[in-house]
Protein backbone atom coordinates (compact mmCIF):
# COMPACT_ATOMS: atom_id res chain seq x y z
CA UNK A 1 0.00 0.00 0.00
CA UNK A 2 1.33 3.37 -1.00
CA UNK A 3 0.62 6.59 0.89
CA UNK A 4 -0.20 9.41 -1.53
CA UNK A 5 -0.86 13.08 -0.93
CA UNK A 6 -3.60 14.23 -3.29
CA UNK A 7 -5.01 17.70 -3.95
CA UNK A 8 -8.49 18.34 -5.29
CA UNK A 9 -9.05 19.28 -8.09
CA UNK A 10 -7.01 16.31 -9.36
CA UNK A 11 -5.07 16.47 -12.60
CA UNK A 12 -6.09 13.76 -15.11
CA UNK A 13 -2.68 12.11 -14.63
CA UNK A 14 -3.02 11.87 -10.84
CA UNK A 15 -6.61 10.61 -11.09
CA UNK A 16 -5.56 7.89 -13.51
CA UNK A 17 -2.52 6.90 -11.42
CA UNK A 18 -4.45 6.02 -8.25
CA UNK A 19 -4.59 2.28 -7.53
CA UNK A 20 -6.72 0.06 -5.30
CA UNK A 21 -4.99 -0.14 -1.92
CA UNK A 22 -3.41 3.33 -2.11
CA UNK A 23 -3.89 5.28 1.08
CA UNK A 24 -4.62 8.89 0.26
CA UNK A 25 -4.34 12.10 2.25
CA UNK A 26 -6.77 14.39 0.49
CA UNK A 27 -6.61 18.19 0.62
CA UNK A 28 -8.33 20.92 -1.35
CA UNK A 29 -11.78 21.78 -2.66
CA UNK A 30 -14.48 19.10 -2.80
CA UNK A 31 -18.24 19.07 -3.38
CA UNK A 32 -20.94 16.94 -1.78
CA UNK A 33 -23.63 15.29 -3.85
CA UNK A 34 -26.08 12.63 -2.86
CA UNK A 35 -29.40 11.36 -4.19
CA UNK A 36 -31.10 14.61 -5.22
CA UNK A 37 -28.02 16.26 -6.74
CA UNK A 38 -27.16 13.08 -8.64
CA UNK A 39 -30.64 12.82 -10.07
CA UNK A 40 -30.48 16.50 -10.98
CA UNK A 41 -27.08 16.22 -12.70
CA UNK A 42 -27.89 12.96 -14.47
CA UNK A 43 -31.05 14.49 -15.92
CA UNK A 44 -29.01 17.31 -17.45
CA UNK A 45 -29.11 19.91 -14.67
CA UNK A 46 -26.23 22.39 -14.77
CA UNK A 47 -23.73 21.97 -11.91
CA UNK A 48 -23.50 25.14 -9.78
CA UNK A 49 -19.69 24.77 -9.81
CA UNK A 50 -17.39 23.31 -12.47
CA UNK A 51 -16.83 19.69 -11.42
CA UNK A 52 -13.78 19.06 -13.63
CA UNK A 53 -11.14 17.26 -11.54
CA UNK A 54 -13.02 17.79 -8.26
CA UNK A 55 -13.79 15.10 -5.73
CA UNK A 56 -17.54 14.40 -5.59
CA UNK A 57 -18.32 13.31 -2.04
CA UNK A 58 -21.40 11.24 -1.17
CA UNK A 59 -22.29 12.99 2.04
CA UNK A 60 -25.17 14.76 3.72
CA UNK A 61 -23.51 16.76 6.49
CA UNK A 62 -24.94 18.06 9.74
CA UNK A 63 -24.54 21.81 9.36
CA UNK A 64 -25.58 24.80 11.43
CA UNK A 65 -25.51 28.46 10.48
CA UNK A 66 -24.13 30.81 13.10
CA UNK A 67 -24.09 34.55 12.36
CA UNK A 68 -24.33 33.82 8.64
CA UNK A 69 -21.41 31.36 8.66
CA UNK A 70 -21.97 27.66 8.06
CA UNK A 71 -20.31 25.19 10.37
CA UNK A 72 -20.25 21.46 9.62
CA UNK A 73 -20.33 19.35 12.78
CA UNK A 74 -20.51 15.88 11.25
CA UNK A 75 -19.73 14.82 7.71
CA UNK A 76 -19.15 11.10 7.23
CA UNK A 77 -19.90 9.34 3.93
CA UNK A 78 -23.25 7.92 2.88
CA UNK A 79 -23.83 4.66 0.97
CA UNK A 80 -22.52 5.25 -2.56
CA UNK A 81 -24.45 2.43 -4.18
CA UNK A 82 -27.64 4.53 -4.19
CA UNK A 83 -25.99 6.74 -6.82
CA UNK A 84 -25.16 3.80 -9.10
CA UNK A 85 -28.02 4.58 -11.55
CA UNK A 86 -26.62 8.11 -12.08
CA UNK A 87 -22.88 8.11 -11.43
CA UNK A 88 -21.59 6.87 -14.79
CA UNK A 89 -23.49 9.65 -16.56
CA UNK A 90 -22.23 12.25 -14.08
CA UNK A 91 -18.63 11.08 -14.55
CA UNK A 92 -18.86 11.10 -18.36
CA UNK A 93 -20.54 14.54 -18.46
CA UNK A 94 -18.54 16.39 -15.81
CA UNK A 95 -15.17 14.58 -15.50
CA UNK A 96 -14.62 14.70 -11.74
CA UNK A 97 -11.20 13.59 -10.44
CA UNK A 98 -12.61 11.12 -7.96
CA UNK A 99 -15.81 9.85 -6.39
CA UNK A 100 -15.72 9.51 -2.62
CA UNK A 101 -18.14 7.65 -0.35
CA UNK A 102 -18.61 4.35 1.38
CA UNK A 103 -19.49 0.80 0.43
CA UNK A 104 -18.27 0.99 -3.17
CA UNK A 105 -20.17 1.12 -6.46
CA UNK A 106 -21.19 -1.20 -9.28
CA UNK A 107 -20.11 -2.18 -12.77
CA UNK A 108 -21.51 0.86 -14.59
CA UNK A 109 -19.56 3.25 -12.41
CA UNK A 110 -16.45 1.06 -12.67
CA UNK A 111 -16.60 1.22 -16.47
CA UNK A 112 -16.94 5.01 -16.33
CA UNK A 113 -13.96 5.22 -13.97
CA UNK A 114 -11.98 3.24 -16.55
CA UNK A 115 -13.01 5.19 -19.60
CA UNK A 116 -12.70 8.62 -17.97
CA UNK A 117 -9.62 7.96 -15.80
CA UNK A 118 -11.22 8.46 -12.41
CA UNK A 119 -10.96 6.73 -9.00
CA UNK A 120 -13.24 5.85 -6.10
CA UNK A 121 -12.11 6.85 -2.61
CA UNK A 122 -13.50 5.03 0.39
CA UNK A 123 -14.06 6.63 3.77
CA UNK A 124 -15.05 4.91 7.00
CA UNK A 125 -18.80 5.15 7.39
CA UNK A 126 -19.90 6.87 10.57
CA UNK A 127 -16.50 8.44 11.20
CA UNK A 128 -18.31 11.73 11.13
CA UNK A 129 -16.30 13.67 13.68
CA UNK A 130 -12.97 12.62 12.18
CA UNK A 131 -14.04 13.82 8.72
CA UNK A 132 -15.53 17.04 10.13
CA UNK A 133 -12.18 17.76 11.77
CA UNK A 134 -10.50 17.62 8.35
CA UNK A 135 -12.89 20.24 6.96
CA UNK A 136 -11.14 23.60 7.14
CA UNK A 137 -13.80 25.74 5.49
CA UNK A 138 -17.33 25.72 4.11
CA UNK A 139 -16.96 27.75 0.91
CA UNK A 140 -20.61 27.80 -0.11
CA UNK A 141 -23.77 25.78 -0.45
CA UNK A 142 -25.91 25.38 -3.58
CA UNK A 143 -29.19 23.69 -4.44
CA UNK A 144 -30.52 24.26 -0.94
CA UNK A 145 -34.01 23.61 -2.29
CA UNK A 146 -33.18 19.90 -1.94
CA UNK A 147 -32.89 20.32 1.85
CA UNK A 148 -29.75 20.66 3.98
CA UNK A 149 -28.43 17.07 3.70
CA UNK A 150 -29.19 16.87 -0.04
CA UNK A 151 -27.76 20.26 -1.02
CA UNK A 152 -24.40 20.66 -2.79
CA UNK A 153 -21.84 21.77 -0.23
CA UNK A 154 -18.48 23.13 -1.40
CA UNK A 155 -15.96 22.21 1.28
CA UNK A 156 -12.25 22.61 1.79
CA UNK A 157 -10.46 19.70 3.46
CA UNK A 158 -6.95 19.10 4.71
CA UNK A 159 -5.23 15.71 5.03
CA UNK A 160 -8.44 13.71 4.93
CA UNK A 161 -7.46 10.01 5.06
CA UNK A 162 -9.12 7.83 2.40
CA UNK A 163 -8.51 4.49 0.71
CA UNK A 164 -8.66 3.85 -3.04
CA UNK A 165 -11.01 0.87 -3.49
CA UNK A 166 -11.90 1.22 -7.22
CA UNK A 167 -9.55 2.45 -9.90
CA UNK A 168 -9.17 3.32 -13.58
CA UNK A 169 -7.66 -0.09 -14.38
CA UNK A 170 -11.05 -1.66 -13.66
CA UNK A 171 -10.17 -3.14 -10.29
CA UNK A 172 -12.66 -3.04 -7.42
CA UNK A 173 -11.89 -4.22 -3.92
CA UNK A 174 -15.66 -4.35 -3.27
CA UNK A 175 -16.20 -6.78 -6.15
CA UNK A 176 -13.30 -8.95 -4.86
CA UNK A 177 -14.71 -9.06 -1.31
CA UNK A 178 -18.22 -9.83 -2.55
CA UNK A 179 -16.96 -12.72 -4.70
CA UNK A 180 -14.83 -14.18 -1.89
CA UNK A 181 -17.54 -13.82 0.76
CA UNK A 182 -20.06 -15.43 -1.62
CA UNK A 183 -17.79 -18.51 -1.82
CA UNK A 184 -17.44 -18.55 1.97
CA UNK A 185 -21.20 -18.20 2.40
CA UNK A 186 -21.93 -21.19 0.17
CA UNK A 187 -19.60 -23.35 2.27
CA UNK A 188 -21.04 -22.11 5.57
CA UNK A 189 -24.65 -22.64 4.45
CA UNK A 190 -23.90 -26.28 3.71
CA UNK A 191 -22.47 -26.89 7.19
CA UNK A 192 -24.71 -29.02 9.38
CA UNK A 193 -26.34 -27.07 12.18
CA UNK A 194 -27.32 -28.51 15.52
CA UNK A 195 -29.61 -26.22 17.47
CA UNK A 196 -28.42 -27.78 20.74
CA UNK A 197 -24.89 -26.48 20.09
CA UNK A 198 -23.68 -23.95 22.60
CA UNK A 199 -26.25 -24.89 25.20
CA UNK B 1 -52.74 20.77 39.54
CA UNK B 2 -52.98 17.03 40.01
CA UNK B 3 -50.48 15.66 42.47
CA UNK B 4 -49.71 12.66 40.28
CA UNK B 5 -48.84 14.87 37.33
CA UNK B 6 -45.17 14.74 36.56
CA UNK B 7 -43.28 18.00 36.31
CA UNK B 8 -43.16 18.69 32.57
CA UNK B 9 -40.03 20.82 32.76
CA UNK B 10 -38.16 17.96 34.42
CA UNK B 11 -39.53 15.49 31.90
CA UNK B 12 -38.43 17.68 28.98
CA UNK B 13 -34.89 18.13 30.28
CA UNK B 14 -34.62 14.40 31.04
CA UNK B 15 -35.68 13.40 27.53
CA UNK B 16 -33.43 16.01 25.93
CA UNK B 17 -30.47 14.74 27.98
CA UNK B 18 -31.34 11.15 27.05
CA UNK B 19 -31.48 11.96 23.33
CA UNK B 20 -28.32 14.04 23.44
CA UNK B 21 -26.37 11.22 25.04
CA UNK B 22 -27.81 8.67 22.63
CA UNK B 23 -26.67 10.58 19.56
CA UNK B 24 -23.24 11.72 20.81
CA UNK B 25 -21.87 8.87 22.95
CA UNK B 26 -21.39 5.30 21.77
CA UNK B 27 -22.75 2.84 24.39
CA UNK B 28 -19.92 1.41 26.53
CA UNK B 29 -20.62 -2.21 25.54
CA UNK B 30 -20.45 -1.32 21.83
CA UNK B 31 -17.25 0.62 22.41
CA UNK B 32 -15.73 -2.35 24.24
CA UNK B 33 -16.69 -4.74 21.43
CA UNK B 34 -15.08 -2.42 18.86
CA UNK B 35 -11.89 -2.20 20.94
CA UNK B 36 -11.72 -5.99 21.18
CA UNK B 37 -12.28 -6.28 17.42
CA UNK B 38 -9.51 -3.76 16.80
CA UNK B 39 -7.10 -5.83 18.89
CA UNK B 40 -8.15 -8.99 17.03
CA UNK B 41 -7.47 -7.77 13.49
CA UNK B 42 -4.07 -8.13 11.85
CA UNK B 43 -1.93 -5.09 12.56
CA UNK B 44 -1.67 -2.61 9.65
CA UNK B 45 -4.49 -4.37 7.78
CA UNK B 46 -7.30 -2.31 6.24
CA UNK B 47 -9.64 -3.82 8.87
CA UNK B 48 -7.37 -2.69 11.69
CA UNK B 49 -7.00 0.81 10.22
CA UNK B 50 -10.75 1.09 9.72
CA UNK B 51 -11.55 0.08 13.29
CA UNK B 52 -8.85 2.48 14.50
CA UNK B 53 -10.54 5.30 12.58
CA UNK B 54 -13.91 4.31 14.06
CA UNK B 55 -12.59 4.39 17.63
CA UNK B 56 -10.80 7.68 17.03
CA UNK B 57 -13.88 9.33 15.55
CA UNK B 58 -16.15 8.04 18.33
CA UNK B 59 -13.76 9.44 20.93
CA UNK B 60 -13.73 12.82 19.15
CA UNK B 61 -17.52 13.06 19.06
CA UNK B 62 -17.95 12.02 22.68
CA UNK B 63 -15.34 14.57 23.78
CA UNK B 64 -16.79 17.42 21.76
CA UNK B 65 -20.45 16.49 22.31
CA UNK B 66 -20.92 16.04 18.55
CA UNK B 67 -23.00 13.45 16.71
CA UNK B 68 -21.35 10.02 16.49
CA UNK B 69 -22.44 9.86 12.84
CA UNK B 70 -23.69 12.56 10.47
CA UNK B 71 -26.62 10.29 9.75
CA UNK B 72 -28.30 10.95 13.05
CA UNK B 73 -30.93 8.46 11.99
CA UNK B 74 -34.59 8.23 12.76
CA UNK B 75 -35.66 8.28 16.39
CA UNK B 76 -37.40 5.26 17.84
CA UNK B 77 -38.72 5.65 21.37
CA UNK B 78 -39.91 2.96 23.76
CA UNK B 79 -41.72 4.04 26.90
CA UNK B 80 -42.72 1.78 29.78
CA UNK B 81 -44.84 3.52 32.35
CA UNK B 82 -47.89 3.28 34.56
CA UNK B 83 -50.10 6.34 34.78
CA UNK B 84 -47.15 8.72 35.34
CA UNK B 85 -45.86 10.19 33.12
CA UNK B 86 -48.89 10.18 30.87
CA UNK B 87 -48.47 9.38 27.21
CA UNK B 88 -49.25 12.84 25.86
CA UNK B 89 -46.71 14.46 28.20
CA UNK B 90 -44.02 12.08 26.93
CA UNK B 91 -44.98 12.68 23.32
CA UNK B 92 -44.81 16.45 23.80
CA UNK B 93 -41.40 16.16 25.48
CA UNK B 94 -40.05 13.89 22.72
CA UNK B 95 -41.19 16.27 19.96
CA UNK B 96 -39.82 19.33 21.72
CA UNK B 97 -36.50 17.60 22.39
CA UNK B 98 -36.17 16.61 18.74
CA UNK B 99 -36.76 20.20 17.63
CA UNK B 100 -34.27 21.57 20.17
CA UNK B 101 -31.53 19.09 19.23
CA UNK B 102 -32.13 19.67 15.52
CA UNK B 103 -31.76 23.44 15.98
CA UNK B 104 -28.57 22.84 17.96
CA UNK B 105 -27.03 20.94 15.04
CA UNK B 106 -26.98 17.62 16.88
CA UNK B 107 -29.63 16.00 14.71
CA UNK B 108 -29.60 16.23 10.93
CA UNK B 109 -32.80 17.12 9.06
CA UNK B 110 -33.88 13.52 8.53
CA UNK B 111 -37.59 13.69 7.83
CA UNK B 112 -38.68 14.09 4.22
CA UNK B 113 -42.30 14.38 3.10
CA UNK B 114 -42.73 11.15 1.13
CA UNK B 115 -45.07 12.77 -1.41
CA UNK B 116 -43.62 16.23 -2.04
CA UNK B 117 -39.98 15.35 -1.32
CA UNK B 118 -39.63 18.42 0.91
CA UNK B 119 -37.60 18.09 4.08
CA UNK B 120 -39.73 19.06 7.09
CA UNK B 121 -36.58 20.56 8.64
CA UNK B 122 -37.30 19.59 12.24
CA UNK B 123 -37.36 15.78 12.31
CA UNK B 124 -41.11 15.82 12.81
CA UNK B 125 -43.56 14.55 10.21
CA UNK B 126 -46.45 12.20 9.60
CA UNK B 127 -45.90 9.14 11.84
CA UNK B 128 -42.54 10.58 12.89
CA UNK B 129 -41.31 10.17 15.59
CA UNK B 130 -42.44 6.64 16.40
CA UNK B 131 -43.16 6.28 20.11
CA UNK B 132 -44.19 2.92 21.54
CA UNK B 133 -45.84 2.76 24.94
CA UNK B 134 -46.30 -0.29 27.11
CA UNK B 135 -47.71 -0.48 30.61
CA UNK B 136 -45.69 -1.45 33.66
CA UNK B 137 -46.13 -1.47 37.43
CA UNK B 138 -42.41 -0.85 37.86
CA UNK B 139 -40.62 2.49 37.57
CA UNK B 140 -41.08 4.39 34.31
CA UNK B 141 -38.34 3.89 31.70
CA UNK B 142 -37.66 5.60 28.40
CA UNK B 143 -35.36 4.18 25.74
CA UNK B 144 -34.35 5.96 22.56
CA UNK B 145 -32.52 4.70 19.51
CA UNK B 146 -31.32 6.73 16.52
CA UNK B 147 -31.06 4.29 13.65
CA UNK B 148 -29.24 5.29 10.48
CA UNK B 149 -30.68 4.94 6.98
CA UNK B 150 -27.85 2.84 5.54
CA UNK B 151 -28.34 0.08 8.07
CA UNK B 152 -32.12 0.34 7.74
CA UNK B 153 -31.81 -0.18 3.99
CA UNK B 154 -29.99 -3.51 4.43
CA UNK B 155 -32.42 -4.84 7.05
CA UNK B 156 -34.52 -7.69 5.69
CA UNK B 157 -37.49 -9.95 6.29
CA UNK B 158 -37.63 -13.54 5.03
CA UNK B 159 -40.59 -15.87 4.74
CA UNK B 160 -39.81 -19.54 5.30
CA UNK B 161 -39.58 -21.87 3.52
CA UNK B 162 -37.15 -20.08 1.22
CA UNK B 163 -36.15 -22.39 -1.66
CA UNK B 164 -33.41 -20.00 -2.94
CA UNK B 165 -31.51 -20.53 0.30
CA UNK B 166 -32.63 -24.13 0.80
CA UNK B 167 -33.99 -22.82 4.10
CA UNK B 168 -36.80 -24.71 5.80
CA UNK B 169 -39.04 -23.89 8.75
CA UNK B 170 -36.54 -24.66 11.48
CA UNK B 171 -33.61 -23.01 13.22
CA UNK B 172 -31.22 -24.08 10.47
CA UNK B 173 -33.48 -22.24 8.02
CA UNK B 174 -33.38 -19.23 10.34
CA UNK B 175 -29.57 -19.41 10.40
CA UNK B 176 -29.43 -19.42 6.59
CA UNK B 177 -31.67 -16.36 6.31
CA UNK B 178 -29.65 -14.37 8.83
CA UNK B 179 -26.33 -15.20 7.15
CA UNK B 180 -27.81 -14.30 3.77
CA UNK B 181 -28.84 -10.90 5.14
CA UNK B 182 -25.31 -10.31 6.45
CA UNK B 183 -23.83 -11.32 3.08
CA UNK B 184 -26.18 -9.06 1.13
CA UNK B 185 -25.43 -6.13 3.43
CA UNK B 186 -21.67 -6.41 2.69
CA UNK B 187 -20.25 -3.09 3.97
CA UNK B 188 -23.33 -1.05 3.09
CA UNK B 189 -24.83 -1.17 6.58
CA UNK B 190 -21.52 0.08 8.08
CA UNK B 191 -20.07 -3.18 9.34
CA UNK B 192 -19.19 -4.44 11.88
CA UNK B 193 -22.90 -4.59 12.55
CA UNK B 194 -25.17 -5.70 15.34
CA UNK B 195 -28.24 -7.75 14.46
CA UNK B 196 -31.61 -7.65 16.14
CA UNK B 197 -33.58 -10.68 15.00
CA UNK B 198 -37.18 -11.75 15.49
CA UNK B 199 -38.21 -15.30 14.61
CA UNK B 200 -41.97 -15.45 14.04
CA UNK B 201 -44.42 -12.59 14.58
CA UNK B 202 -46.10 -10.88 11.65
CA UNK B 203 -44.85 -8.54 8.92
CA UNK B 204 -45.13 -5.50 11.23
CA UNK B 205 -44.34 -6.89 14.67
CA UNK B 206 -41.29 -8.73 13.32
CA UNK B 207 -39.42 -5.53 12.55
CA UNK B 208 -40.48 -3.75 15.72
CA UNK B 209 -39.46 -6.65 17.97
CA UNK B 210 -36.20 -7.09 16.01
CA UNK B 211 -35.38 -3.42 16.57
CA UNK B 212 -36.20 -3.61 20.24
CA UNK B 213 -33.63 -6.43 20.53
CA UNK B 214 -30.96 -3.88 19.60
CA UNK B 215 -31.43 -2.39 23.08
CA UNK B 216 -29.95 -5.54 24.61
CA UNK B 217 -26.39 -5.10 25.76
CA UNK B 218 -23.81 -7.04 23.79
CA UNK B 219 -22.51 -8.63 27.00
CA UNK B 220 -26.00 -9.75 28.04
CA UNK B 221 -26.44 -13.51 27.56
CA UNK B 222 -29.73 -14.67 26.02
CA UNK B 223 -31.97 -16.34 28.64
CA UNK B 224 -32.87 -19.04 26.13
CA UNK B 225 -30.00 -21.54 25.78
CA UNK B 226 -31.15 -22.46 22.27
CA UNK B 227 -31.23 -18.84 21.09
CA UNK B 228 -27.93 -18.09 22.89
CA UNK B 229 -26.39 -20.98 20.92
CA UNK B 230 -27.85 -19.65 17.67
CA UNK B 231 -26.50 -16.17 18.43
CA UNK B 232 -23.00 -17.61 18.96
CA UNK B 233 -23.20 -19.61 15.72
CA UNK B 234 -24.37 -16.57 13.73
CA UNK B 235 -21.58 -14.33 15.02
CA UNK B 236 -18.90 -16.96 14.47
CA UNK B 237 -20.06 -17.89 10.98
CA UNK B 238 -20.70 -14.29 9.88
CA UNK B 239 -17.21 -13.40 11.01
CA UNK B 240 -15.76 -16.11 8.78
CA UNK B 241 -17.39 -14.61 5.66
CA UNK B 242 -14.45 -12.22 5.24
CA UNK B 243 -16.59 -9.12 4.73
CA UNK B 244 -14.94 -7.20 7.57
CA UNK B 245 -15.23 -3.61 8.82
CA UNK B 246 -16.93 -1.43 6.18
CA UNK B 247 -16.89 -4.42 3.83
CA UNK B 248 -13.18 -4.02 3.07
CA UNK B 249 -12.23 -7.51 4.29
CA UNK B 250 -11.28 -8.80 7.73
CA UNK B 251 -12.39 -10.93 10.64
CA UNK B 252 -14.99 -8.63 12.17
CA UNK B 253 -18.27 -8.51 10.26
CA UNK B 254 -20.59 -8.64 13.28
CA UNK B 255 -20.16 -7.37 16.84
CA UNK B 256 -23.17 -9.31 18.03
CA UNK B 257 -26.55 -10.86 17.29
CA UNK B 258 -29.58 -10.60 19.55
CA UNK B 259 -32.34 -13.04 18.73
CA UNK B 260 -35.82 -13.50 20.13
CA UNK B 261 -38.96 -15.35 19.11
CA UNK B 262 -42.60 -14.28 18.82
CA UNK B 263 -45.69 -16.39 18.32
CA UNK B 264 -46.57 -16.93 14.67
CA UNK B 265 -49.59 -17.81 12.59
CA UNK B 266 -49.39 -21.50 11.56
CA UNK B 267 -49.15 -20.41 7.91
CA UNK B 268 -46.45 -17.78 8.49
CA UNK B 269 -42.82 -18.20 9.47
CA UNK B 270 -40.94 -14.91 9.24
CA UNK B 271 -37.34 -14.22 10.05
CA UNK B 272 -36.81 -10.49 10.48
CA UNK B 273 -33.31 -9.08 10.63
CA UNK B 274 -32.81 -5.51 11.78
CA UNK B 275 -29.24 -4.58 10.91
CA UNK B 276 -27.63 -1.89 13.01
CA UNK B 277 -24.34 -0.22 12.10
CA UNK B 278 -21.24 -0.15 14.31
CA UNK B 279 -22.52 3.26 15.40
CA UNK B 280 -25.46 1.73 17.23
CA UNK B 281 -26.86 4.65 19.19
CA UNK B 282 -29.19 3.84 22.02
CA UNK B 283 -29.69 4.98 25.57
CA UNK B 284 -32.32 4.38 28.21
CA UNK B 285 -33.18 5.90 31.56
CA UNK B 286 -35.37 5.25 34.53
CA UNK B 287 -37.42 8.25 35.60
CA UNK B 288 -38.41 9.18 39.13
CA UNK B 289 -41.92 10.36 39.93
CA UNK B 290 -40.84 13.99 39.33
CA UNK B 291 -39.66 13.26 35.78
CA UNK B 292 -35.99 13.45 36.73
CA UNK B 293 -33.49 10.85 35.57
CA UNK B 294 -33.23 8.33 38.43
CA UNK B 295 -30.58 6.31 36.64
CA UNK B 296 -29.12 5.32 33.26
CA UNK B 297 -29.95 1.78 32.19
Amino acid sequence: MALKTVSSPLSPEIARSLRVGDQVRLSGRIVTARDEVHRYLASGGAPPVDLQGLVIYHCGPVAVQEKGIWRVTAAGPTTSMREEPYEARVIRSHHPGAIMGKGGMGENTLRALQSEGCAYLHLTGGAAAAVARSITRVEDVYLLEFGLPEAMWVLHVKDLPALVTMDSTGRSLHRDIERDSQENLQQILRRPFNSAEGT
Amino acid sequence: MFTEMMDETNLLSSITALMKKACTVLPDDVHRALSLAYAGERKDSIACETLGMILQSAALSAEAGLPVCQDTGVPLVFVRAGTVPDMSAVETAVRRSLKTLTEAGLLRHNCVDAVTGKNTGDNIGPHVPQIHFSPTDAAATVGVMFKGGGSENVSAQYSLPCPELDAGRDLDGVRKCILDAVFRAQGKGCAPGILGVCIGGDRASGFLIAKEMLFRRLDQRNDSPVLAGLEDTIVEQANSLGIGPMGLGGKTTLLGAKITAAGRHPACYYVTVSYSCWATRRAAVELDSDGRIAGWL
